[in-house]
């Protein structure tokens, strides 16, 4: 029997080394910076073989030194180069917040628009590897509280390849968070479609409907969307819709904001801690914008607040699908 | 100096054949049961690291990175300390924490995921082993500008590599080390490797040279001759004590283990190094040495084996044995004054994990 063959599967570590791939190809300054990115492809290989590929010159091995890379990228996008540095894990990112922080994020500001920030700053993040200590952070609402960054983080394959062209196109910075965990679920990829014309894919600044559902909207993103998207299969009578923020900075209140009003309840589920984060925002614009639609109050599934526990921990840490579900039902019995 | 940054003069008392050779600055007198215990500490760690990655392997480690080939560097500069001073290891210093008497299922707990610490870092004088590379660098310093505040005798000793010379922190402690004239040593394992980054991606000179453009004095040494590792570090600490301030030992060495047991070196290097490197080990050429002189008999090393044996035993079961925290662990010390909010997290936890009891099934 014929069957028209589906876009090949690829788990998203390799979508992302098409991506980037593609965006070597397309731009002669784009350059990725990293360490251990060139020979060794990358803790987890997602740049395997493009030094091999583009050259030392453009798959460049950086020294140890965070602040170093995003410092010296910054130096690069003023020359009209387009730098895409790898930060080898979440808990190391922080020897570079200063140069993102204080320089990355405000000198297209301070510059009244002469300067551009194309930097593109990938960071592997997130908990569910039985990792060692700072391989397991979810720091993305730092840099989602800062303004002049734009924080994006893809949550399948397809997502991840059009994602990090288009993160990487983009004029401003982007900081851009890769579910770590993730890396080796596979997914369908669509690679002739042209991820910068917004004709054939989505803008990467919306939110995604990853599922319809009429009783409860969860609003999620990176690792933490196949958990939701399992708890809503898991949900018996309750109807839940799926939300994939993707864009974290900024937030696209409108898609949740629609779907809210549609369901009338919304759990907020991310691996971060809680305060004061992503969750905090959602629910806050959702109970001003919705609060005549909302039949519960908006709830949050989230991280404790306390440092990324040892690994033996970390199930009772990050959001499951039991705790989902156990949001579901208080929503629903409210 | 050759390609790989090694200058002639790195600091050796001993070759790699074993004979005892004299240098002009450095020598070092010991005793029999010193020289003993040297090698029983080497040779354990090195048991001890065995054993790890073993069990990493099956699973009951998450993690574990290697000191294979590291021992002399780490037990020899640990021996160098008094017990008034303070080591700040990273997370390969097995045989530093070792040397300064943390057990060896401590040591390991860190690897097992129990815990993101593993033992009292003031009880012995070893602070907890540093992840972010260079952070550590900075504390050393901190903790010898106290001492001198303090008007006390003591140093502190900052353990890092070569990849961590690269590193801002690593730097700035170099200058706030020698601004403040703080009695403190900085010990770099040049392994040659960081990750896959040779040593050329992280250094253009040799890493000892570095100190003289910061204003204090750097030394190579052999690093796989415990005896030189020794007597250099001794003289570095000493200095420190007397008021004259940081010194830079480069211990010129080699990680023959991956980086980590996630790391797969084949795809970055050569496996002939190994075997140039395999003929320096630290361990044999001290045997070889210590058994030449008469120093230790073929009984001696036997009862190391034995005690090694034990060792891997106390291990294995200790590892398998090692209690689960319980959930509501992650609540306990994150802070030292009352916090409501996460006490009421702690409740929900609790009362979550209460739902699952089935009261049917009672
Ligand atoms: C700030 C920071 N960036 C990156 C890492 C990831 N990382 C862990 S070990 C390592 C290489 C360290 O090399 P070196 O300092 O030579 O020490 P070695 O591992 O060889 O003992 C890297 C890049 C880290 N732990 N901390
Ligand atoms: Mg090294």
């Amino acid at each position: 029997m014929e069957r028209t063959p589906a876009h090949p599967e690829v788990t998203m570590a390799k979508a992302l080394n098409d991506g980037l791939r593609r965006a070597l190809e397309r731009d002669a300054k784009t350059l990725l910076f990293g360490q251990d990115i060139g020979r060794l492809g990358g803790v987890f290989r997602v740049t395997d073989g493009l030094q091999k590929d583009f050259g030392e010159h453009r798959v460049i091995d950086a020294p140890l030194a965070e602040s170093g890379i995003v410092g010296t990228a910054i130096g690069l996008a003023m020359r009209g180069y387009r730098p895409v540095v790898e930060m080898q894990f979440d808990g190391f990112v922080y020897p570079a917040f200063d140069q993102i922080v204080s320089q990355v994020a405000k000198i297209h500001r301070r510059s009244e628009g002469r300067v551009i920030m194309p930097i593109t700053i990938r960071i592997p993040y997130g908990g569910g590897i039985g990792a060692v200590e700072h391989h397991s952070e979810s720091p993305e609402a730092y840099f989602a509280h800062t303004a002049g960054l734009r924080v994006l983080t893809p949550s399948d394959p397809q997502a991840a390849y059009v994602t990090i062209q288009q993160a990487i196109a983009s004029n401003d910075p982007v900081v851009y968070f890769e579910p770590k965990r993730r890396y080796w679920d596979k997914g369908s990829v669509d690679r002739t479609i042209d991820p910068l014309d917004l004709r054939e894919v989505a803008d990467p600044w919306r939110a995604r409907i990853l599922r319809t559902g009429s009783d409860v909207t969860i609003a999620c993103y990176g690792p933490m969307v196949r958990t939701c998207l399992e708890a809503a299969t898991a949900s018996g009578d309750v109807s839940i819709e799926v939300i994939d923020l993707q864009s974290l900075s900024p937030l696209d209140f409108d898609t949740i904001a629609g779907s809210v009003e549609r369901t009338g309840r919304l759990v907020v589920v991310h691996e971060a801690s809680r305060t004061a984060g992503i969750g905090a925002e959602v629910a806050a614009v959702i109970s001003e914008r919705c609060f005549l639609s909302l039949e519960a109050p908006v709830t949050r599934v989230t991280g404790y607040d306390v440092p990324y526990p040892p690994s033996r921990l970390e199930d009772h840490y990050l959001p499951d699908l039991d705790r989902v579900l156990d949001s579901v039902d208080k929503v629903m019995a409210y | 100096m050759d390609e790989s940054g090694r200058n002639g003069s790195a600091v050796q008392l001993l070759t790699p054949e074993g004979e005892r050779v004299t240098h002009p600055t450095y020598d070092i007198s010991l005793t029999d049961h010193e020289l003993r215990g040297l090698y029983r500490d080497m040779a354990l760690v090195r048991r001890l690291d065995a054993e790890a990655t073993a069990l990493q392997r099956q699973g009951e480690l998450g993690l574990w990175a290697s000191c294979l080939g590291q021992e002399a560097a780490q037990v020899g500069s640990a021996h160098a300390m008094g017990t008034s001073d303070f080591a700040f290891p990273t997370y390969r210093e097995h045989g530093v924490t070792w040397v300064r008497g943390v057990p060896a299922l401590d040591i390991l707990a860190m690897l097992r995921g129990v815990t993101n610490g593993g033992w009292d870092p003031n009880a012995h004088r070893c602070s907890l082993s540093t992840i972010v590379i260079g952070n550590q660098a900075l504390h050393a310093v901190g903790y010898a500008m106290g001492i001198t505040f303090d008007g006390a005798d003591a140093a502190a000793i900052a353990y890092f590599g070569d990849g961590a010379t690269a590193q801002g922190d690593v730097n700035e402690s170099f200058v706030l080390a020698t601004v403040f004239n703080a009695p403190v040593v900085f010990f770099c394992q040049n392994n040659q490797w960081a990750i896959s980054q040779p040593r050329e991606r992280q250094s253009r000179i040799p890493i000892f040279e570095r100190a003289a453009g910061f204003g204090f004095p750097g030394v190579q040494v052999d690093g796989n001759d415990v005896l030189a590792v020794m007597a250099v570090t001794r003289a570095a600490l000493a200095r420190a004590r007397g008021g004259e301030g940081p010194t830079l030992i480069e211990a010129y060495t080699y990680r023959m283990a991956a980086h980590t047991t996630s790391d797969d070196p084949t795809r970055y290097r050569m496996a002939s190094e190994l075997e140039v490197w395999r003929l320096r080990d630290p361990i044999e050429r001290l045997k070889v040495f210590l058994a030449r002189q008469g120093i230790a008999d073929r009984h001696f090393f036997d009862s190391i084996d034995d005690e090694g044996d034990l060792l891997a035993d106390e291990i294995r079961v200790g590892v398998r044995s090692m209690p689960e925290p319980p959930a509501e662990a992650m609540f306990d010390n994150v802070y030292c004054e009352p916090h409501p909010l996460l006490e009421g997290q702690r409740a929900s936890v609790i009362d979550y994990l209460a739902s699952f009891v089935d009261p049917v099934g009672r």
